[in-house]
């Protein structure tokens, strides 16, 4: 259930917000509500997020999550929101199914890799990377639901600004939801 | 000789000879389908068209219309299993909607639109298929293909040509070309063959056009395909 089950009341619902294998831009898609988002601030408290610069998210209430995943980072920073978030959304074509990055999978990754960094046009210097600093990369790119439970899903590349505030203020007000025809689409 | 069949309530006068599908076209009510093209005969291979007959599920387009029919199809227990159909149709092939040419324009899509489908649900099979762009004027991307089998009748019905066939058995099914090569640059299909103008997804496409219509003025962006048709049956088609 898409419930907030908030305990304190006076509290405002916390939203945490991450993109992980995806381009930010259902991100960006979340800011092009314009002004709305002067409501938005009054209505919830923004936990970790792109938008807040924090770097660790807190308990939720609900977390949106953007991109699908492609390498260890994304994992670990997918199963902290899930631990921590009553509510998880997969945002966005790459956390639905994996979108564009997932072409990748009808590739070997090594073979992707080479492309890149040894046989790709211009390079110099060829070489894989291989710095620790840098978090490996999954044979495959997995949309979310195959590592953590979601609990609800918004179609589009990216969903659409009012696609995202249709479904903010549905949740925000314990409505259900549902959405014009216009606003779900799958690019 | 007046026969009816009861379409959700409705009564639906047809002539005997005629499909359920044939019927409800004809009476301007949308049942949703993928591999039904009236030019062509009926396959029944998408499953998509599914309706309730005597309490059980059969294909619309290829289950004969009787007298005194009671058929239901805009049921919330037959649309959801319509939309399990059109999930498994995506999970199986790699169809990337932001990355194709016929996004917005695509029956696919708009038959998952109209079926309620968020997310493909089930597990992505990510298939290795190739593309084939070996033609001047047309590419094939195997991994947008359905195997409704439009282009094979098509090709064989209308262009007398057999350019296309389904090969193999099971999930090893798979679309294949009439040419030493396999190829379809080798064949003998041309832009002008009618096999060129049916598919409903985005697996056989024109080349050196893409994206000419902005977001927002292609042919599903705007109204479902319960309002405004097949991609096919469009003016000038496409």
């Amino acid at each position: 259930m898409l419930s907030r089950e908030v305990s304190d009341v006076s509290a405002k619902p916390r939203v945490a917000t991450a993109s992980l294998c995806g381009c930010f831009g259902c991100h960006t898609s979340l800011l092009d509500i314009d002004e709305r988002i002067l409501q938005l601030v009054d209505l919830v408290d923004f936990d970790r997020s792109p938008l807040t610069d924090i770097k660790t998210v807190g308990d939720c209430d609900l977390g949106l999550i953007e991109g699908g995943v492609a390498n260890t980072e994304n994992l670990e920073v997918l199963r902290a929101f899930r631990r921590h978030c009553r509510t998880l959304v997969a945002v966005g074509a790459c956390a639905v199914n994996g979108g564009v990055p997932a072409m990748r999978n009808a590739l070997a990754l090594r073979e992707c890799l080479e492309e890149s960094y040894v046989r790709g046009v211009g390079v110099y210097h060829p070489g894989i990377p291989r710095d620790p600093e840098i978090p490996l990369l999954l044979d495959r790119v997995h949309p979310i639901h195959e590592v953590v439970k979601v609990d609800y899903v918004l179609p589009g590349c990216p969903p659409s600004a009012d696609t995202l505030w249709t479904f903010l203020t549905a949740w925000l007000s314990g409505q259900p939801i549902a959405f014009p025809y216009t606003q779900i689409h799958y690019d | 000789m007046s026969t009816t069949l009861s379409l959700d309530g409705r009564p639906i006068p047809f002539t005997p000879g005629q499909t359920i599908m044939d019927a409800a076209l004809a009476a301007g009510i949308y049942i949703p389908h993928l591999c039904h093209n009236p030019d062509y005969a009926p396959h029944g291979s998408c499953r998509v068209c599914m309706v309730g007959v005597g309490g059980r599920l059969v294909s619309a387009c290829t289950t004969a219309a009787l007298d005194g029919m009671t058929v239901e199809s805009n049921t919330e227990t037959i649309q959801s299993t319509r939309r399990s159909i059109v999930q498994m149709l995506f999970v199986e092939g790699n169809h990337v909607c932001p990355a194709c040419e016929r996004s917005g324009s695509c029956q696919l899509q708009a038959v998952a639109y109209y079926v309620g489908m968020l997310s493909p649900h089930f597990p992505q099979f990510f298939p290795q298929r190739p593309v084939d762009a070996s033609h001047p004027d047309f590419m094939i991307d195997f991994n947008r293909c359905i195997l409704c089998e439009l282009c094979v009748r098509a090709s064989r019905d209308h262009d007398h040509k057999r350019v296309f066939a389904v090969s193999g058995r099971g999930l090893a099914s798979h679309l294949v070309i009439d040419s030493p090569s396999g190829l379809l640059g080798d064949s003998h299909f041309a832009a002008s063959d009618r096999a060129a103008q049916v598919c409903p997804t985005g697996a056989i496409l024109p080349k050196h056009r893409g994206y000419e219509q902005p977001i927002g003025q292609r042919l599903y962006d705007q109204a479902p395909i319960s309002v405004v048709g097949d991609l096919r049956a469009q003016p000038g088609g496409e």
